[in-house]
């Protein structure tokens, strides 16, 4: 036999005493190799002892595997240190992934039926909380049996054990429905209480035991009205609430019942009043169960008085000195400003105060409530206020606060002007943090208010003179500049102060957006735009302008460079069309997805079908694609075009023809995929010139409140082709028909053999990963004879 | 209620009730994790935050966090309640408890708790129900090991 063991707290010591963690380790490795011996002889008089060590080191992080086979020897003796450690270590070690945990039922069912109250107690617990389901079946019926015994210690324990088994086997609910009605005459409060847990899960599970147990609502009712108005009981009140724990069960059921049920609901108005009004919130026990009865009356067909109650009794938490009541105040408020708006409303200063929380989840929420509380009549009073926010709120509640102040704006501005200055505002204070449409929309706004043209702009270039940092801001500003620079020069402006500007002061701001390391490619692209319109614009002569046009002509940036050198064809050979070329835009007609300015002026829109976008190749044979074009204006036609038709039309459209020749015969385009709202589209072009090269374009498209995100499409082909995937445009669709996804897919297919596509999707949509494998049918014979 | 962990200000973990079934493994990185958000939180921040799909109530009592995983529809001010309790339990029966004394006693720990909680449920609202349960059991245990061995143990708080 080996030496003495050691004691549990001897061993606890020694291992607190280790200096490193690799002591530690060879402390526990020690002790470990010991209990294993010991347990391999079976020395049934420190078995228990050991598996105490064992679950100690467990806690720490090391394996206790071996111990299970133990907890079962230790769970079967008759002495009752053995099996408090035995039944202690099944649930610390045994779960029902493990098949040994089956091997205890019998010593439960034994345990259960020999009645010493505490070895009863270890039995339900355990069960309770690692009884699988076939544990459950098992000793269902053992339960039930314990339910109306004379003891209210085995009784409550018995009857939390039904509310898990009932969790784990909800068919085995009717065994224990009928023992309810007897246990709610229970005085008792932990039976009672258990009681009441056990009704609540009936209930949830079952609409056929929701309507039998209404009948318990006068029952209820009259129950907490014994506890609300039951002086100070010593054993069971906290801070002057008697047993609070009891009330919030006992409102919470009243909760389930009496939800979509009248009849209920009118039974438990009163005492709902009543509660909400007496109980003392001063300390957290009291809270506790205000908030679950104005949890309950919010959720029942309450009097409308109720429910204002209930509301004001949240804007009161608001105020409350204690943080974790103000959060659960504004959890609630969020929840509840659409369906009563006009009660929460009357929070409004409150919940606007909480911005300034120092808690981030508590600013959160507030501004989350703050955005919901917005209407056409508090807008300006409550934009001001969010504004102000933006300038001091954490980073990370930023891209929320400005986004929701845009909506806000766009939903509710009572005039274009101040619709213009709060977007102008949002992107100066924060404009790295908006989303990518804002640009779009601020643009498509300016451009609709013809009257506020010169207004905007002079605003816009005081702005840009100031900071060329902000991108969005720079994006829009150049815009402007380039659109509307001959009021910028004009000097003067009713609304604002009037401003002197030079031709060379603007062609300077332009010049430096262009050049400055802080500008992104995109911001390049509007900025040397600009700088080509206002060719038009301005009095002076072009030779800076045509300068910095030509230097562009050779940068690196792709984009950049092809602009640069049509632009300069403009100058050197068209010159005579180049004022009707760079007119002032028409109003661009918004629907659908958002589509940015510039992409309409320099590539194809997605939503051409026909179409497929090239990858950019800047080169003299492009160009002189478009010019072919412009002799030929009969081939407009062909072209569907993204804008509406306007007296500038067809000049404008030249603008956004794609670069490539068009396409001998449409093939047709071919949904492939529908799920939940999630469409996928094919359309395919062959280009004349290669006949061995498809292009596919594949579309992702959402109709379903959802939003879809992580979107990855991946393809295969059989092995004669090459297949080349481009990068998507994005990996998000919002729903209801958001801006879609589409990648263009290469195939090169030179021995012309059918064409066969699989395609793998995956995505997360409601919340949930999806993962879609298939093959394309029906895929047309244009795409590989 | 899904889960109990306490735990002390250095990470290190001193009781654990699991009353929804998971791996070790998943046990192991739902307590890494929890714990590591837990700790990055300011003293003067509230005592509730959301995470994964479960709402975690944590309350620091000296030098231990208390931590709760509760579901959508639980109360939180009463979850914060129910460590209050548990508290109260453990100084009542240990004499103002400290960390030390859930370190060397942790089985006494996890007994006191089985008889407030059972299946992620309150079982019992009376704190002299409580305490008296685990006396009983206390003696039980000191009765059965008397008959066991010659000496006698003092007090139910002795070592194995």
């Amino acid at each position: 036999m080996v030496a003495p063991s050691l004691k549990l707290q001897d061993l606890i010591e020694e291992i607190r005493g280790a200096k490193t963690q690799a002591q530690e380790r060879e402390v526990i490795q020690k002790e470990c190799a010991h209990i294993r011996a010991s347990f391999r002889e079976g020395d049934p008089l420190h078995r228990h002892r050991q598996l105490a060590k064992l679950l100690y080191v467990h806690m720490l992080g090391y394996p206790a595997h071996f111990g299970q086979m133990e907890c079962l020897k230790l769970i079967a003796s008759p002495r009752f240190t053995d099996k408090r450690v035995g039944y202690l270590g099944a649930m610390l070690l045994l779960d029902e992934r493990q098949d040994a945990h089956l091997l205890i039922t019998n010593s439960i069912k034994n345990d259960l039926s020999q009645g010493i109250q505490p070895v009863q107690g270890l039995a339900l617990c355990t069960l309770s909380t690692m009884g699988s389901a076939e544990m459950c079946q098992d000793l269902a019926t053992e339960v039930e049996k314990l339910l109306l015994q004379p003891s209210p210690y085995v009784r409550k324990k018995a009857i939390l054990t039904a509310v898990h088994i009932i969790r784990k086997v909800p068919e085995l609910s009717n065994i224990f429905l009928p023992s309810c009605a007897q246990l709610l005459h229970e005085r008792h409060h932990g039976v009672l209480l258990g009681t009441i847990t056990l009704i609540t899960e009936l209930c949830e599970r079952s609409p056929a035991a929701l309507r039998h147990f209404r009948k318990v609502v006068p029952q209820l009712v009259q129950k907490l009205r014994t506890l609300v108005t039951t002086g100070y009981s010593t054993e069971h009140s906290i801070s002057g609430v008697s047993d609070p724990f009891l009330q919030v069960q006992i409102l919470r059921l009243l909760r389930i019942l009496g939800r979509n049920h009248e009849e209920s609901s009118e039974a438990m108005n009163d005492l709902l009043a009543q509660v909400a009004t007496n109980t003392d919130t001063s300390r957290n026990a009291g809270s506790a169960v205000l908030f679950e009865t104005v949890l309950t009356i919010m959720d029942i067909p309450s009097a409308a008085g109720l429910r204002v109650l209930a509301i004001n009794i949240l804007g009161r938490f608001l105020l409350h000195s204690d943080k974790n009541i103000r959060y659960v105040a504004l959890m609630s408020l969020l929840r509840l400003v659409q369906s009563d708006h006009n009660a929460v409303q009357r929070h409004r200063p409150t919940v606007v105060d909480c911005l300034q929380e120092t808690d981030a989840s508590l600013s959160r929420r507030a501004l989350e409530l703050s955005l919901a509380l917005v209407n056409s009549s508090n807008v300006r009073a409550m934009t001001r206020e969010l504004q102000a926010f933006l300038e001091s709120c954490p980073p990370d509640l930023r891209a929320d606060c400005a986004s929701g102040i845009l909506l806000a704006a766009e939903r509710f501005a009572p005039t274009k002007r101040w619709h213009m200055d709060t977007i102008l505002h949002v992107l100066t204070t924060a404009g790295t943090y908006v989303r990518d449409d804002a640009v779009a929309n601020l643009t498509q706004l300016i451009a609709g208010a013809q009257e506020l043209h010169a207004y905007s702009v002079r605003r816009l270039y005081s702005a840009l003179a100031e900071d060329i940092s902000q991108q969005p801001l720079v994006q829009v500003a150049a815009w402007c500049i380039g659109e509307y620079g001959d009021l910028l020069l004009e000097g003067n402006c009713e609304d604002i102060e009037p401003l002197q500007v030079e031709e060379e002061e603007v062609l300077a701001l332009l010049e430096r957006v262009l050049q400055s390391h802080m500008s992104l490619p995109a911001t390049r692209g509007y900025a040397l735009t600009a700088l080509m319109k206002l060719s038009t614009r301005l009095r002076g002569d072009n030779n800076r302008i045509r300068q910095v046009v030509s230097i562009y002509g050779s940068c690196l940036d792709v984009e950049l460079q092809q602009r640069a050198v049509e632009y300069n064809a403009l100058f050197r050979k068209y010159d005579h069309m180049r004022a009707a070329i760079l007119e002032k835009m028409p109003l661009v007609e918004r629907g659908g997805p958002q589509v940015d300015e510039e992409a309409k002026e320099s590539k194809a829109a997605a939503k051409l079908s026909e179409a497929a976008p090239v990858p950019a190749e800047p080169q003299a044979s492009k160009l002189l694609d478009l010019l072919d074009l412009l002799d030929g204006p009969s081939e407009d036609a062909q072209h569907p075009p993204p804008l509406d038709p306007s007296p500038g039309g067809a000049l404008v459209q030249l603008l956004d023809l794609p670069y490539a020749p068009p396409p001998p015969a449409p093939i047709p385009s071919l949904k492939v995929f529908e799920r939940e709202g999630v469409q996928l589209n094919l359309s395919f072009i062959r280009p004349p010139g290669t006949p061995a090269l498809l292009l596919i374009t594949v579309t992702v498209t959402n109709s379903s409140g959802g939003d879809v995100t992580h979107f990855i499409c991946q393809a295969a082909v059989p092995k004669s082709f090459q297949l080349q995937l481009q990068a998507p445009t994005g990996d998000t669709v919002p729903a209801q028909g958001g801006l879609p996804i589409t990648q263009l897919f290469r195939i090169l297919n030179p021995n012309k053999t059918p064409l066969r596509l699989k395609l793998r999707l995956t995505y997360n949509h409601f919340g949930q990963p999806v993962q879609e494998i298939f093959e394309v049918n029906n895929l047309p014979v244009e795409t590989w004879q | 209620m899904q889960f109990m962990l306490l735990f002390s200000r250095q990470g290190k973990l001193r009781l654990q009730k699991w009353y929804v079934p998971l791996s070790d493994k998943e046990k192991k990185k739902i307590t890494r994790e929890l714990v590591q958000t837990v700790l990055a939180r300011k003293p003067k921040m509230c005592s509730f935050l959301e995470w994964r799909d479960l709402k975690i109530v944590y309350k620091r009592y000296a030098s231990l966090y208390f931590c709760c995983a509760i579901e959508d529809q639980d109360n939180e001010l009463i979850t914060l309640e129910i460590i209050h309790r548990y508290v109260e339990l453990l100084d009542k029966y240990f004499g103002s408890v400290c960390e030390l004394d859930i370190i060397f006693n942790f089985e006494k720990a996890y007994f006191i708790l089985d008889e407030f909680l059972l299946g992620g449920e309150v079982q019992e609202t009376s704190k002299k129900n409580v305490l008296k349960a685990i006396e009983q059991a206390d003696l039980l245990q000191e009765k059965t090991e008397n008959m066991f061995h010659s000496k006698s143990f003092i007090g139910s708080k002795k070592a194995y």
